[in-house]
C-alpha cells in the first residue's frame, strides 16, 4: 500500500512561512519534515509525521510551481495561476530575494559568472550554506545585476521598482550590483574580517558620492545628464581631479604646514598623539596616493584592501581607538581648507568624505 | 439572424517564448465562432503583444449562441512552417444571452493548452446583441436562468416551483474515434473539450426549452453530470428544478434569503403577521391532528398498506411493480393519463393548472434547502440503484451512430439517447414509488450518479421523502420572506418537519414512535435521515458533526453480465452495511438524524467501494437516542463476559465522552401529556422514551433496491430484521473490527469542526474568512492478498488521514468549520483508491453567544428595547413567559418544565433575541401592529426548548459582529475571486447572479516525470482549473464562484510511458457579492456591535 497521489489545492494558495524559509534554505523535503517535527508542530498540534510529510511535500510543490513567478517578481502580482493576497506576495518576494551574509561576503566583488558559480560547492562547504540555497542567492543576484546593467536611473530605485523589494534589500542588492561590476578585492585575509553589512555601507557611500550619477553636498560639478547616467559606475572625471591632490604630499611645504595645522588642533585631545604626529606623513600618503591612483582599474579593485594597508593596519597597530580615528580624520580633513595654496576644496571634501566613513565603518575588529 | 456577437481582441501578456533563436513570439489570434473565423495582425518578435483588434462579428442564431463556446486560439507565426499553437481559451456566452446577467465579458483569460498548461493571458472583449425572437417554434431558450445553487437563490423569490427537469445528450467519444489514432493526443484532446462544450450548451438550450414550456424562467439547483462510457460514447446529462423567480428589492432580500445565518429567527410569536398570509393558513389548515390532507391521502390511495421493507424481498418487488404498472406510460405526450394517477401528488396537482400538471412527471426537486414552510414533512432518504451493461444496451443505437458525423445531433438524438433515458425513467419512477410508500408526495435533495467501470454501469439516484407545501406550487402564493404563516399552525414550525408523513396505523416499516419532544402533539420517528440541509428553522441541541460510513468489497473480475450480475448481488450488502455504519456511529454520538447524506457506490474492477457522508445532530424535537450495548455470543463463558463488559465500557465511555464534545445536553423534558409522562429520562441505555407504539425493532428510514440489467427489483429491508440495532454481536472476529473500527473515528481536535452541510447546526458566527480546497489522494494497493476487513481498515485509513491533514494545514484558521466537505471515491485503476474532497475552511468566531454573561446580556436586550422598540411591553410582557420560574410552572399544565440550567442560559439568549427582534422588526416595522405581537404570544408553542432558542436568536448578532472584524484587502492588479461550495459567503450579500460556471479540461502530459510526477502534474492542473474559473468569474465582473462543485476528476497515468492524462469538470454560479453595508443595517449593526463590545 502506498500512497500514489496527494495534492491540495487552496483557492487562495497556502504557504506556511516555516515551510517556505525552510525550502529557501535548501532543506531536502525529508530535511524538512525532520526539522519540523524538532521544531514542535506535532506537539502544539496533535497529528502524525505522514500528516507532516504530506503538507510538506505539497507546499514544497507550490513553491516549485511559484519559483518561475518569484523570477520576476512584477508577474506575481498580475499573474493569474496562484492567488495570493498582497501582503503574502510582499513576504514571498522578500524573502525569495534574501540572502545569507556569510553567502553573499564569499562572492561578493566577484564576476557573477559560469565560473563563479561552479565555485559554489566550496563556498558551500565553507559557510554551511545548502548548496541550493546558495545557488538560488546567487542566481538572484546575477539576475538583479542582469536587469540593472542595462537600466538608466538610480540603482537602488531600478531594483526596488523591477523586484519589488524592501529598501533595506534594495539597498543591499545595489551594493552588491556596485561591488560586481567594479570587481572589488573582498577576499583577501586583510579583509575578512569586514562584513557584508561594513561592505554595503561603504558601497552605499561609493554610489552616493563618487558615481556620475551622484548628488551630494559639496558638488559643485551638477551634471544636466544626471538621471540617465549610471550609478554603477565610478565617475571619470572625478578620479581624473583626483590626481591634484597629489600636491598634498608631493609639495614639501604644503605636507609640513598641513602636519602643523593638524598637530595643533589634536594636541591634548587624545592619548594617541604622539603616534598621530609621528604618523602623520605616511598617513597622508597613503591616502593620497589612494585617490591619485584610483584612474586605474586595477587599483580601484584595490580600494578597500589599500585602505586598510595604508591607513587601518598602521592605526592599529598604534592603538588607536575608534574615536582617536575619527579624530584624526577630521582634522586631516579640515586642516586642508585652511592651506593657502590647496585649491582643490570640492574634489577634496567628495574624497573625503568618502574615506572617512568608509574608515569609521571598516574600524573594528 | 437573431443575434450578433462581438469580440475585440486587446492584448496579450506573459506569453511564453515561441521562438529559440530570439527568445520572442510572433504571437496572433484566431477568433472562432460556429464556422466563421477571424484572424488579427501578428504581433511581431514579444511576449506581451499588443493587438487592439477592430469588433469582429459574428451574426448567428440564438440557438447557436446557446450551444457553441466562442473558441480563441492564440498562434505563434512561423514564416517558413506551420503556424504553432500556443493555445487556447474557450468562453461561454451564455451568461450573455439573460439580460439580469452580465452585459459585457472582459478581461484576462489565461491561455490554456491541454499539453503544456496555461502559457500566458489573453485580454478579450466580448458582447452580445440579441435582437427579439417571435418564433414560437424557435429551439432557443436564451433568457432562462441556471443557477447550481440548491436553494432559492439569495434576492430572489421563488413565485412558483414548477418542478423537475432533465435531459440528456449522447455523443460518440473523440477519444475513441478512428481518427484518435492519426491525430495529436492535443487535437484529441480539443475535439474532446469542444465537444463537451457543445454538449452542455445543447443540453442547457434544451433544458431552457423545457423551463419554457413549463412556464418558469428559472432553473435552480441544476446539477449537470458527465458519464464517460468509453467506447459506447459520451453522455452529458443533467437535473434541476424548474422555477419562476422574481428579484427582491435588495433591502427585504437580505432578511428573508433562507439561509440560517441570516434567517429571521424562527420565534414566530413576535413576527409580523399579515392578513393575506391568514387566509392561506385557514385555508390549508396542514396540522390540524394527525390527519392531514395529504396525509390520509395515501392510504386511501393504496388500500393495501404501502409495502413495507421488514417484508420479503419478493413482496417488495411486486409491490414496486405495481406500483409501475399503475402508473401510466410516462413518455413526455402522457399529461393526459396522468391523471388517472391517484395519489397526494394528484391532490396538489388538481389545484394547478393544467399544463403544470403535465410536467409534474416526477415530483423531485434538486433543492436542499426551502424558503419556510415549504417543507411540511420529511419521510426519510429514498435511493435506487441499478446496475446496467453498457455495450449490450448500445449495440443496436452504436450500429446508428457510428454512420453519423460528429455532433449531427438530429438523428443521434432520436435513437439513442432513449436508451438512457429509459433506465433513468426506471430508477426515477422507483424513487417515486419508495416516495409514495413513506407516504410522501415528494422528492427533495434529489440528485443522481454513475459509476462506471469499463461496460458496467450504476446507475444510482437518492433523495428525501416528503410533504410540501402546496402553496409553493400555485401562481403567485409564494413569498419567501413570509414566516408567518405558522402562527395559524398549531404545531411550531421548527419542529413540523419531523413529524411522521405516514400513518402511524399503516406504517411502511416498523418505526418506533414518539410524540414530538418540542410539540408533544404529533409523531416523530426515533431517527431521521434526509440529503437536505438542515432547515433553518429546526431546533438542534448541541453541535453537529460529520459522520462517514465506509466500505469496501472484494469482488471476482469477471465480464459483461456475470458482472453485472456480482454486482448487484453485492449491493445490497453494502448498503446495508453502510447504513448500520452510519446508525451505530450515530448512536455512538448520541445523535438522532443525519442531514446531506449522501451515499456513493463506486464500481472498480474487482472491488466495490462504498461511502456514506452525512452531518449528525441532535434534533431536539425527536427523542434521545438510546447507547449500544454489546452482547456476548457465547454468556456464560467468563473471560469473554469480562471482554465484552470491557466493550460496553469503552463504548459508554465514547458515548459520554461525545455527548460533551458535541455539547448535547437536551432539557429535560416533562412531558405533560398523561399519554407519554412516563419517564424520560437521559440515561445512556435507555432506550424507551414513552412511546406509545411497543416496537421494540429497529427501524430503517432508507429505502432502496437496485435492479441489474435485467430489469429484476428486489428490495432490501434495512431494518435489523428481529434484534434491536443496537445490540451488537460480538460473534466472530469482524464484529470485534467492526465495533473497533467504530471506536477509531477520531473527532476533529479542538478548534475545529466539520460537517457534510452547508453550515454546521449550532455554530453561528460565521466572520468573513473562507479557504476553499480541493484534495485528491490515491492509494496504491500493493498486498494482492487482501481481505474485505484489511481493505476496509485501509479505506478508513485513508479517510481519516485526509481528514487529519486537513485539520493540520487549516490549523491557523482556527477556530474553523469545513463546511460541506464532499468526498468523492472512485477506482481509476485495479489497485488503485481515489478520493477526491472539495470543501470549505470557514472561520467563525470563538466566543459564541452561549457563553455571554446573561445578566449584562439582559441589561442589553432591556435597553435596546427600550431605546428603539415602540412597544416595550409586549417584549417584557413576553420575557417573562419565556424565562419562567421552575418551581412556578411546574404544576401549570399548558406549559413547559425547563431545567434550572436550561433557564439561566435562556436570559442571554433572550437578550440576543431581543436584538435579532429588533433588527427584524426596523426592516419591517412598517408590517408590525401591536396585536400580532399580542397574538404570536397567545400562540405561543407549548414546549419551547432551549435550544431552539440558542439557535435562532444569535445569528443576527454573529452576521454584525462579522461586519465589524471584517477588513478589506488592498486588490492588486488581479480581482481576488473567492470560492465556495455553499450558496453563500459570510459576511457578504449577493447582489446578482452573473450566470452559470460549467467548464470542462484535460490536461495531458508526456514528460510526468519533469512535471513533479502524477502529483505534481495534478496539483498544477487542479491550480489551473481553479484560476481558469476565477478569470472567467472576473471577466464577467464578479468577485465570487457559490455553489462550486468538482463534479469530474478522471485521472489515468502510465508512469512507466511517463505519461498522464487527466479531466476535470467543474462548475458554480459566478456573483457578485458586496460586504454587508448596506445603509440599514449599518446603522443597526452599529449599535449592535457596540452593546456586544460592552457585554464582552
Amino acid at each position: 500500500m502506498a500512497v500514489e497521489l496527494d495534492v491540495f489545492v487552496g483557492n487562495t494558495t497556502i504557504m506556511d512561512e516555516e515551510v517556505y524559509q525552510l525550502w529557501l534554505d535548501g532543506y531536502t523535503v525529508n530535511d524538512a519534515v525532520r526539522a519540523r517535527m524538532e521544531g514542535g508542530v506535532l506537539d502544539e498540534f496533535d497529528a502524525t509525521a505522514d500528516v507532516l510529510l504530506s503538507d510538506t511535500m505539497d507546499q514544497y510543490r507550490t513553491f516549485q510551481m511559484c519559483e518561475r513567478l518569484l523570477h520576476s517578481p512584477a508577474k506575481l502580482a498580475n499573474q493569474l495561476l496562484f492567488q495570493i493576497p498582497p501582503h503574502r506576495q510582499t513576504m514571498l518576494i522578500e524573502r525569495y530575494y534574501a540572502f545569507d551574509d556569510v553567502f553573499v561576503r564569499e562572492v561578493l566583488g566577484k564576476k557573477l559568472s559560469k565560473g563563479t558559480k561552479k565555485d559554489l560547492d566550496d563556498i558551500s562547504a565553507k559557510t554551511g550554506v545548502t548548496l541550493k540555497s546558495c545557488r538560488r542567492q546567487f542566481d538572484n543576484f546575477k539576475r538583479i545585476f542582469k536587469v540593472v546593467e542595462e537600466l538608466k536611473g538610480p540603482l537602488v530605485e531600478n531594483i526596488r521598482q523591477h523586484f519589488l523589494l524592501s529598501d533595506k534589500l534594495a539597498r543591499d542588492y545595489a551594493a552588491i550590483v556596485f561591488f560586481a561590476n567594479n570587481r572589488f578585492e573582498t577576499g583577501k585575509k586583510k579583509l575578512q574580517y569586514i562584513t557584508f553589512q561594513d561592505f554595503a555601507f561603504c558601497a552605499g557611500q561609493l554610489i552616493n558620492n563618487w558615481t556620475v550619477g551622484a548628488v551630494g553636498e559639496g558638488l559643485c560639478k551638477t551634471k544636466n545628464n544626471m538621471v540617465e547616467d549610471m550609478d554603477v559606475d565610478l565617475d571619470k572625471e572625478f578620479l581624473q581631479e583626483l590626481k591634484e591632490l597629489k600636491v598634498l604630499i608631493t609639495d614639501k611645504d604644503l605636507l609640513d604646514q598641513h602636519k602643523s595645522l593638524v598637530c595643533t588642533a589634536l594636541r591634548g585631545k587624545t592619548k594617541a598623539f604622539n603616534e598621530m604626529e609621528a604618523n602623520f606623513k605616511n598617513l597622508s600618503r597613503g591616502l593620497v596616493n589612494i585617490a591619485t591612483k584610483l584612474t586605474n582599474t586595477k587599483d580601484v579593485r584595490d580600494f578597500f584592501i589599500d585602505l586598510v594597508e595604508k591607513f587601518i593596519e598602521p592605526c592599529r597597530s598604534d592603538r588607536w581607538t575608534a574615536a582617536d580615528v575619527k579624530l584624526y580624520l577630521t582634522h586631516y580633513t579640515n586642516s586642508a581648507h585652511i592651506l593657502d595654496t590647496f585649491k582643490h576644496q570640492v574634489v577634496w571634501d567628495r574624497y573625503m568624505g568618502v574615506i572617512k566613513s568608509c574608515i569609521f565603518k571598516m574600524y573594528h575588529d | 439572424m437573431p443575434g450578433k456577437l462581438k469580440a475585440k481582441i486587446v492584448a496579450g501578456r506573459h506569453l511564453p517564448v515561441m521562438d529559440r533563436a530570439s527568445d520572442l513570439t510572433d504571437a496572433f489570434v484566431e477568433v472562432k465562432f460556429g464556422n466563421t473565423t477571424f484572424k488579427t495582425d501578428v504581433c511581431p518578435k514579444s511576449l506581451n503583444p499588443q493587438w487592439n483588434s477592430e469588433w469582429f462579428k459574428f451574426e448567428v442564431d440564438d440557438e447557436d449562441l446557446q450551444d457553441e463556446p466562442l473558441q480563441i486560439t492564440v498562434l505563434d507565426h512561423d514564416t517558413y512552417s506551420a503556424n504553432d499553437a500556443i493555445g487556447k481559451v474557450y468562453i461561454d456566452i451564455d451568461p450573455l444571452l439573460c439580460t439580469e446577467a452580465a452585459s459585457i465579458i472582459s478581461g484576462w483569460f489565461p491561455i490554456y493548452d491541454t499539453i503544456h498548461g496555461i502559457r500566458g493571458e489573453i485580454n478579450v472583449l466580448v458582447k452580445v446583441e440579441l435582437f427579439n425572437d417571435l418564433n414560437r417554434f424557435r429551439q432557443s431558450s436564451c433568457g432562462v436562468k441556471f443557477f447550481c445553487t440548491t436553494s432559492i437563490p439569495y434576492s430572489y423569490r421563488a413565485v412558483m416551483v414548477h418542478g423537475f427537469v432533465e435531459e440528456l445528450v449522447v455523443n460518440e467519444d473523440p477519444e475513441y474515434q478512428w481518427i484518435d489514432r492519426i491525430r495529436t493526443p492535443r487535437a484529441s484532446n480539443e475535439a474532446r473539450q469542444r465537444l463537451i462544450s457543445l454538449m452542455s450548451g445543447e443540453l442547457q438550450r434544451k433544458i431552457g426549452l423545457k423551463v419554457l414550456e413549463m412556464g418558469g424562467n428559472a432553473v435552480v439547483g441544476y446539477l449537470q453530470c458527465f458519464d464517460l462510457e468509453g467506447e459506447s460514447g459520451l453522455v452529458v446529462r443533467a437535473i434541476g428544478t424548474a422555477c419562476t423567480l422574481e428579484k427582491f428589492s435588495s433591502g427585504s432580500a437580505s432578511i428573508t434569503c433562507p439561509h440560517p445565518s441570516t434567517a429571521p429567527p424562527s420565534n414566530a410569536c413576535n413576527s409580523p403577521k399579515d392578513g393575506k398570509e391568514l387566509v392561506f393558513g385557514e385555508e390549508l389548515p396542514l396540522s390540524s391532528g394527525p390527519p392531514t390532507p395529504f396525509r390520509a391521502l395515501p392510504s386511501s390511495s393504496s388500500s393495501p398498506p404501502p409495502f413495507s421493507p421488514s417484508k420479503p424481498c419478493s413482496r417488495q418487488s411486486s409491490s414496486s411493480d405495481t406500483d409501475l404498472s399503475l402508473t401510466p406510460k410516462t413518455g413526455m405526450g402522457s399529461g393526459g393519463s396522468a391523471g388517472k394517477e391517484a395519489g397526494p401528488l394528484k391532490t396538489l396537482l388538481r389545484q394547478q393548472t393544467q399544463t403544470t400538471l403535465e410536467q409534474r412527471e416526477f415530483p423531485f426537486f434538486t433543492l436542499t434547502s426551502f424558503p419556510p414552510g415549504f417543507l411540511v414533512h420529511v419521510g426519510g432518504v429514498v435511493s435506487a440503484r441499478s446496475v446496467k451493461l453498457l455495450d449490450r444496451i448500445h449495440n443496436p443505437a452504436l450500429g446508428n451512430a457510428r454512420s453519423y458525423k460528429l455532433l449531427d445531433w438530429n438523428s443521434v438524438t432520436a435513437d439513442e439517447p432513449e436508451t438512457r433515458d429509459a433506465w433513468w425513467e426506471e430508477i426515477r419512477q422507483e424513487i417515486k414509488s419508495h416516495a409514495k410508500a413513506l407516504g410522501c408526495h415528494a422528492v427533495v435533495g434529489y440528485s443522481e450518479n454513475t459509476s462506471i467501470c469499463e461496460e458496467v454501469c450504476i446507475l444510482s439516484a437518492s433523495g428525501t421523502a416528503a410533504i410540501l407545501n402546496p402553496r409553493y406550487m400555485r401562481e403567485g402564493c409564494l413569498d419567501v420572506g413570509s414566516i408567518d404563516h405558522r402562527f395559524d399552525d398549531p404545531s411550531p414550525p421548527n419542529c413540523g418537519f419531523c413529524h411522521i408523513p405516514y400513518d402511524e396505523l399503516n406504517m411502511p416499516f416498523p418505526a418506533q414512535l414518539a410524540y414530538c419532544y418540542q410539540c408533544r402533539r404529533q409523531k416523530v420517528p426515533d431517527v431521521l435521515f434526509t440529503t437536505i440541509d438542515l432547515p433553518a428553522e429546526a431546533a438542534v441541541t448541541g453541535k453537529g458533526c460529520l459522520i462517514q460510513a465506509r466500505l469496501c468489497r472484494l469482488k471476482k473480475k469477471a465480464q459483461g453480465e456475470v458482472n453485472a450480475t456480482a454486482i448487484s448481488n453485492l449491493l445490497p450488502f453494502m448498503e446495508y452495511e453502510l447504513h448500520t455504519q452510519l446508525m451505530n456511529k450515530l448512536k455512538l454520538r448520541s445523535m438522532n438524524a443525519l442531514f446531506g447524506l449522501h451515499i456513493q457506490i463506486s464500481v472498480g474492477e474487482n472491488m466495490l467501494l462504498g461511502l456514506a457522508s452525512a452531518t449528525g445532530v441532535y434534533l431536539t424535537a425527536l427523542p434521545a437516542p438510546g447507547g449500544i450495548q454489546i452482547a456476548g455470543k457465547t454468556p456464560g463463558d467468563l473471560n469473554n463476559e469480562q471482554h465484552v463488559a470491557a466493550i460496553q465500557k469503552r463504548i459508554n465511555d465514547a458515548i459520554a465522552k461525545n455527548k460533551e464534545l458535541y455539547q448535547i445536553n437536551p432539557p429535560k423534558l416533562f412531558a405533560l401529556d398523561p399519554e407519554v409522562f412516563c419517564g424520560t429520562t437521559m440515561e445512556l441505555t435507555d432506550e424507551g422514551v414513552g412511546s406509545p407504539i411497543p416496537e421494540p425493532r429497529q427501524r430503517s428510514r432508507i429505502f432502496r433496491s437496485h435492479s441489474e440489467s435485467s430489469d429484476e427489483l428486489s428490495e432490501l429491508d434495512l431494518s435489523h430484521g428481529k434484534k434491536d440495532a443496537f445490540v451488537l454481536e460480538i460473534d466472530d472476529t469482524d464484529a470485534v473490527e467492526d465495533i473497533h473500527s467504530l471506536l477509531t473515528d477520531a473527532p476533529p481536535p479542538a478548534g475545529f469542526h466539520s460537517c457534510s452541510t452547508e453550515t454546521m447546526p449550532g455554530i453561528y458566527n460565521w466572520t468573513s474568512g473562507i479557504q476553499m480546497f480541493t484534495s485528491v489522494r490515491v492509494l496504491r494497493l500493493n498486498n494482492t492478498n487482501l481481505t474485505n476487513q484489511g481493505l476496509n481498515k485501509i479505506f478508513t485509513d485513508l479517510c481519516e488521514n485526509l481528514l487529519k491533514s486537513f485539520y493540520f494545514k487549516l490549523r491557523s484558521t482556527v477556530p474553523c468549520c469545513l463546511c460541506h466537505l464532499n468526498f468523492t471515491v472512485a477506482v481509476p485503476e485495479e489497485e488503485l483508491v481515489q478520493v477526491s474532497v472539495t470543501a470549505v475552511a470557514m472561520t467563525f468566531d470563538k466566543d459564541q453567544n452561549q457563553e455571554k454573561p446573561p445578566e449584562k446580556a439582559t441589561t442589553k436586550g432591556g435597553s435596546e428595547t427600550e431605546d428603539q422598540l415602540q412597544f416595550p411591553l409586549e417584549l417584557s410582557a413576553d420575557s417573562s413567559s419565556t424565562s419562567p420560574q421552575p418551581s412556578k410552572i411546574s404544576g401549570v399544565a399548558e406549559n413547559t418544565i425547563v431545567s434550572t440550567r436550561a433557564v439561566s442560559v435562556d436570559y442571554g439568549s433572550f437578550a440576543d433575541r431581543c436584538s435579532t427582534w429588533l433588527e427584524l422588526l426596523r426592516l419591517k416595522a412598517h408590517t408590525i401592529r401591536r396585536g400580532s405581537v399580542k397574538t404570536s404570544r397567545r400562540t405561543q408553542s407549548l414546549a419551547h426548548s432551549v435550544s431552539s432558542l440558542e439557535h435562532c436568536s444569535p445569528l443576527p448578532e454573529g452576521r454584525s459582529r462579522s461586519l465589524c472584524s471584517s477588513r478589506s484587502f488592498g486588490v492588486g492588479s488581479v480581482t481576488m475571486v473567492k470560492m465556495t461550495p455553499l450558496s453563500f459567503l459570510p459576511g457578504t450579500r449577493i447582489i446578482k447572479y452573473l450566470g452559470i460556471i460549467n467548464m470542462f479540461f484535460i490536461r495531458e502530459t508526456t514528460s510526468l516525470r519533469e512535471e513533479g510526477g502524477v502529483s505534481g502534474f495534478l496539483h498544477s492542473f487542479i491550480a489551473e482549473v481553479f484560476a481558469m474559473v476565477r478569470a472567467h468569474v472576473a471577466a464577467l465582473g464578479g468577485n465570487a464562484v457559490v455553489s462550486y462543485s468538482m463534479k469530474d476528476c478522471v485521472l489515468m497515468e502510465n508512469p512507466n510511458k511517463n505519461q498522464a492524462q487527466c479531466l476535470i469538470n467543474v462548475s458554480g454560479d459566478a456573483v457578485i457579492c458586496v460586504r454587508e453595508t448596506d445603509q440599514e443595517q449599518t446603522t443597526n449593526t452599529g449599535q449592535t456591535c457596540g452593546t456586544i463590545d460592552g457585554a464582552t
